[in-house]
């Protein structure tokens, strides 16, 4: 078999598809929350438990109504884009005027609660929930057994992100919430009602993180403390790519999922620190990040 | 008449309280520390606290006077949680025994307090065969069994029917270590070969980086040095990557009835391990077993939850035997007599603390060869107790002259 | 003036005569979580710096102390030295990297570093990863005050307390403190009195950092073990909430906070995830509605500062 530095092809490609896979839930995530950053300049650390919301409705969807997981990729999101909107309204909407870092905090509060409660419900174990049967099973490609539910992930990470991107940067709509963000005064005087909008919008960023936790449950088990690690990350993948830039955290999300990857190969001790390591250097050395424009 | 009946007073008073004072302050008081809400709470949790409660029934507490109350706390696999609670339990309200403890860091915390606080501990839950080895102590017993027990069981009968080529995918604690070792150890001796081994943090969710590396490494057997949640996982995960269609077989080193029911039998059949009970054995397990579900939820029994009961029957019955709550001389008892319960059957308890029974090797059945709740296993092969455990003298003990 | 002295006065009354009522381990760790929240405090309430990876000092300073007793031999007050001076470097070493950002940038910095120090010592070998350092020995102070005994491990850790109480009190006392302050109030205007801001900022995010580490070492000798939750992030978060219930930027907001705190999740341990949602709760509350936290709210009343 031939080898690459040493590692053997199959082992490299491997994990390079592992990473394309995690790399989609980072892009995803990252997505959600560069949309709220980016157009609402929240720092939404609820998006974690968001996500963990998301997996938990399809699961209590599936056991207590049994609405499978295609009815679910749509339904999940929308329960829990309107419990973000909710959230939004109540105590988001009271620290626009206050320092940022306040936000920060009731999110952060948040999502302890959130956490908190599914944990004394459910306990830390994960809950099983079942690959949908047209996506079980699998391909051999060779150098590794990929399984169909990890390539369809991939798929749709993409998909998403791409509309999610278009949406925002080249259409009508995207213009007047990006408009709504530099100058929302302006962009009220014309009519246009910019509160409603950014509820809307923290909403849609949440249904984001919502469906990342569908997609995500049958593979990675739905538990209370799924998106507590996850979110830490998930950070740093935004901030990496710049924090008010879509395409910026889409790119880096994959990005950094594939580096994470080859890293396992080859240095697997520092596969959790990397991400952290190129945050920092970017940090020093671009502070808005990699595509972001400092505001 | 006045002098002698006070003085007949005084005595009896005396005499009263004296045999009163020798159980510290009047009550046997039972700590079960077990995971409440994690990865282990199936195994051990709220089921080792029903099996306790049973323990004390059995034993006639009540009718012999005794006063024996239970409680209970969640250590979240967490030594410095586990460790604050068992100080706290030892000084402040006034626990006598820790049973259970499924965690091997925990264990090794609360081994530590418990010698210095000279109190006692029946481990049930964790796993670590350092517990009887270099940090073996005098206020400890350790019931159901280890990682020494595991390896010999199920690493030995694997190598000898062919498979010799070994990767292991380890939980990156004390317990994980503990069992790789025994088990490559095992390999070694019968002449089988380890190709490598890498670590996951416990209660990872996402096991395929690492089963990656286990296929890469082509190795015949992936062995899975891991417990509880993460065996599931692992044993799910590794199913979805076509491992076993790809020819390699999976050793689940520690497998319980909880995992079994978890993972299903259409997953789980053929796995073979080791365990030292099963409900399905005998007249008294059944009837035990069927107990345990009525207080369980319907649950069955897993080993360590029976371990819970058959050591807190020993304890009381030492106690009752050594007159005393003192840590170290009740557990000094606890060696002194044989034990006999309905669960492990009779045998004793070594110096080094180890308590001996036999192993059962089980096999998971077929879904089609299950006909009732939890008929899961065949046993094929009975180890006999002076085989199923590390001799005394290798443990490298110091209480073992 | 006088009032904080008084409270003082009656802040080091309780603590002292606590042991004879209270379970003195629990007290203990209180001290140690009111320091950690005091020098945490120093950083942002007077700082102005949110710093979300806090816990990395005292992560550090508990395990390179366990180390020191356990596998070094040393003497609990050179294990706590230790440990303590390790924090120190890392300060230094961590505050060249981030002071030079701003607001959530460098909370986001100081959380990556903190992720990697996190990481770092779950692989280490001599942290025993999710095991820890366990069996850490107590040891005996200055080779004579044997620490096993309950009451003179509680008497020391009193005396760390006060002595890492007392230097943030001088500090913000001092013109150093005033010039923090002024820096927090109007870096801009700091810079065009001619004050190097950075520099400043610099000195009070390792000062910060030490006496975070002198409380982690602190901790790691009397519970004699250290392990992963103390560098792990909720650390960093659970100081905050210390700090924010108790009042951000006052000087005793931080040991009534962490008083608190410690004491709700002792009582509801047993209860297990509660402890989470009452923390998160109070999180809430305390940003919407009770932003001066608890002392704050006090001080607002009697219009003086403490």
């Amino acid at each position: 078999m031939t080898e690459i530095f040493g590692v053997p092809t199959q082992a490299l490609f491997g994990q390079l598809l592992i990473g394309l896979i995690n790399g989609s839930f980072y892009a995803l995530l990252s997505l959600g929350l560069a949309v709220i950053f980016g157009l609402l300049n929240i720092i939404n650390f609820t998006h974690g438990a968001q996500y963990m919301l998301g997996a938990f409705c399809a699961y209590l969807l599936l056991n207590k109504l049994g609405v499978g997981y295609w009815w679910s990729l749509a339904a999940a999101p929308l329960i829990v884009g309107a419990l973000g909107m909710l959230i939004e309204r109540l105590m988001l909407k009271h620290l626009y005027k206050l320092d940022h870092l306040y936000g920060l905090l009731l999110t952060f509060g948040l999502a302890l609660i959130i956490q908190g409660v599914f944990r004394n419900e459910y306990g830390s174990s994960g809950q099983p929930y079942p690959i949908p049967q047209e996506l079980s099973g699998g391909h051999n490609l060779g150098f590794m057994f990929l399984p169909n539910y990890r390539a369809w992930v991939i798929a749709v990470s993409l998909v998403v992100c791409l509309a999610t991107w278009f949406v925002i940067e080249r259409t009508k709509l995207g213009s007047y919430l990006r408009a709504a963000t530099e100058n929302p005064a302006l962009v009220q005087a014309f009519g246009i009602n910019v509160p409603r909008m950014i509820t809307l919008t923290y909403g849609f960023g949440v249904a984001l993180a919502a469906f990342g936790g569908v997609m995500a449950a049958p593979i990675y088990q739905v538990s209370p403390q799924m998106g507590a690690d996850l979110i830490i990350v998930v950070f740093a993948v935004v901030v990496i790519g710049g924090m008010g830039s879509i395409m910026g955290s889409i790119l880096t999300g994959f990005g950094l999922g594939v580096i994470e990857g080859l890293t396992k190969v080859f240095y697997p001790e520092a596969s959790n620190t990397v991400i952290f390591i190129i945050m920092a250097i970017v940090l020093l050395i671009k502070p808005a990040g990699l595509f972001g424009t400092q505001k | 008449m006045k002098v002698t009946k006070l003085a007949a007073a005084v005595t009896l008073a005396a005499a009263a309280m004296s045999a009163q004072a020798q159980v510290s302050d009047g009550i046997i008081k039972i700590g079960i520390l077990t995971d409440m809400s994690s990865l282990y709470a199936d195994l051990s949790g709220a089921g080792s606290v029903a099996a306790a409660r049973m323990a004390v029934e059995d034993f006639g507490a009540a009718k012999k006077g005794m006063k024996v109350e239970i409680i209970s706390a969640d250590h979240q696999n967490k030594p410095d949680v586990g460790s604050a609670i068992a100080r706290q339990w030892y000084d402040v309200d006034k626990v006598d025994v820790i049973v259970d403890t499924p965690n091997s860091g925990v264990a090794l915390a609360v081994n530590q307090i418990t010698r210095d606080k000279k109190k006692a501990f029946i481990n049930s839950g964790a796993a670590s065969s350092d517990l009887t080895g270099k940090a073996c102590s005098p206020n400890t017993v350790h019931w159901t069994y280890d990682t020494w027990m595991l390896a010999n069981g199920t690493g030995s009968a694997i190598v000898k029917t062919g498979g010799d080529s070994w990767y292991f995918i380890t939980a990156d604690y004390a317990f994980g270590h503990a069992l790789e070792r025994d088990t490559m150890e095992v390999v070694k001796k019968n002449g089988g070969k380890v190709l490598g081994a890498v670590r996951a943090p416990i209660n990872t969710q996402d096991f395929s980086s690492f089963l990656l590396q286990a296929q890469g490494s082509k190795a015949k057997i992936i062995g899975l040095a891991n417990a509880g949640g993460d065996t599931i996982n692992s044993i799910k995960q590794a199913s979805e990557f076509g491992i076993v269609k790809g020819g390699q077989s999976l050793a689940g080193l520690l497998v319980f009835l909880s995992d079994v029911h978890g993972l299903g039998l259409q997953t789980a059949q053929g796995l073979i391990f080791t365990e030292t009970f099963y409900w399905d054995l005998n007249d008294n397990t059944r009837a035990f077993a069927k107990r345990m579900a009525a207080a369980n939820n319907g649950k069955y029994p897993t080993m360590v939850q029976a371990g819970v009961y058959a050591g807190v029957l020993h304890y009381l019955k030492a106690i009752e035997a050594a007159k005393t709550d003192d840590g170290t001389k009740v557990v000094e008892q606890m060696k002194k007599m044989p034990t006999d319960d309905p669960l492990f059957g009779k045998g004793r308890i070594r110096a080094d603390g180890r308590k001996l029974h036999p192993a059962y090797l089980v096999e998971v059945k077929k879904p089609s060869e299950s006909k009732g709740p939890y008929d899961y296993y065949k046993i094929r092969a009975t180890i006999p107790a002076d085989q199923a455990f590390r001799p005394e003298k290798d443990g490298g003990c110091e209480l073992v002259k | 003036m006088k009032h904080q002295k008084i409270a003082f006065v009656v802040m080091l009354a309780i603590f002292a005569a606590a042991p004879l009522v209270v379970y003195p381990v629990f007290m203990m760790k209180v001290m140690c979580f009111a320091l950690f929240a005091c020098a945490f405090n120093l950083l942002i309430g007077f700082g102005g710096l949110l710093s979300f990876g806090h816990a990395m000092f005292l992560g550090t300073a508990g395990y390179i102390a366990a180390h020191a007793a356990k596998v070094w031999g040393f003497p609990p007050e050179l294990a706590i030295l230790a440990g303590t001076f390790a924090a120190f470097v890392l300060g230094v070493v961590t505050g060249l990297l981030a002071i030079r950002r701003q607001g959530i940038y460098f909370a986001m910095i100081t959380l990556a570093l903190a992720q990697m120090i996190y990481f770092f010592y779950l692989q280490a070998p001599f942290t025993h990863g999710e095991d820890g350092i366990q069996s850490v020995p107590r040891g005996r102070l200055f080779g004579f005050i044997d620490l096993t005994n309950i009451f003179a491990m509680y008497y020391t850790v009193l005396v760390v307390f006060f002595a890492g109480f007392l230097l943030i009190w001088r500090t913000i006392h001092s013109p150093f403190g005033q010039v923090l302050k002024a820096i927090r109030e109007n870096e801009p205007r700091a810079i065009s009195l001619g004050y190097d801001t950075t520099h400043y900022k610099f000195q009070a995010y390792v000062l910060s950092a030490t006496l975070a580490g002198l409380a982690g070492a602190t901790k790691a000798i009397v519970f004699q073990l250290a392990s992963l939750t103390d560098a792990h992030w909720t650390m960093s978060g659970e100081v905050v909430l210390m700090t924010l219930l108790g009042g951000l930027g006052t000087i005793f907001g931080p040991v009534v906070g962490a008083l608190i705190i410690i004491t709700m999740e002792n009582y509801l341990a047993h209860l297990g995830a509660w402890v989470t949602i009452v923390q998160g709760v109070i999180f809430v509350i305390c940003v919407l509605t009770f932003r001066r936290g608890v002392i704050g709210e006090i001080a607002n009343f009697l219009k003086k500062p403490l």
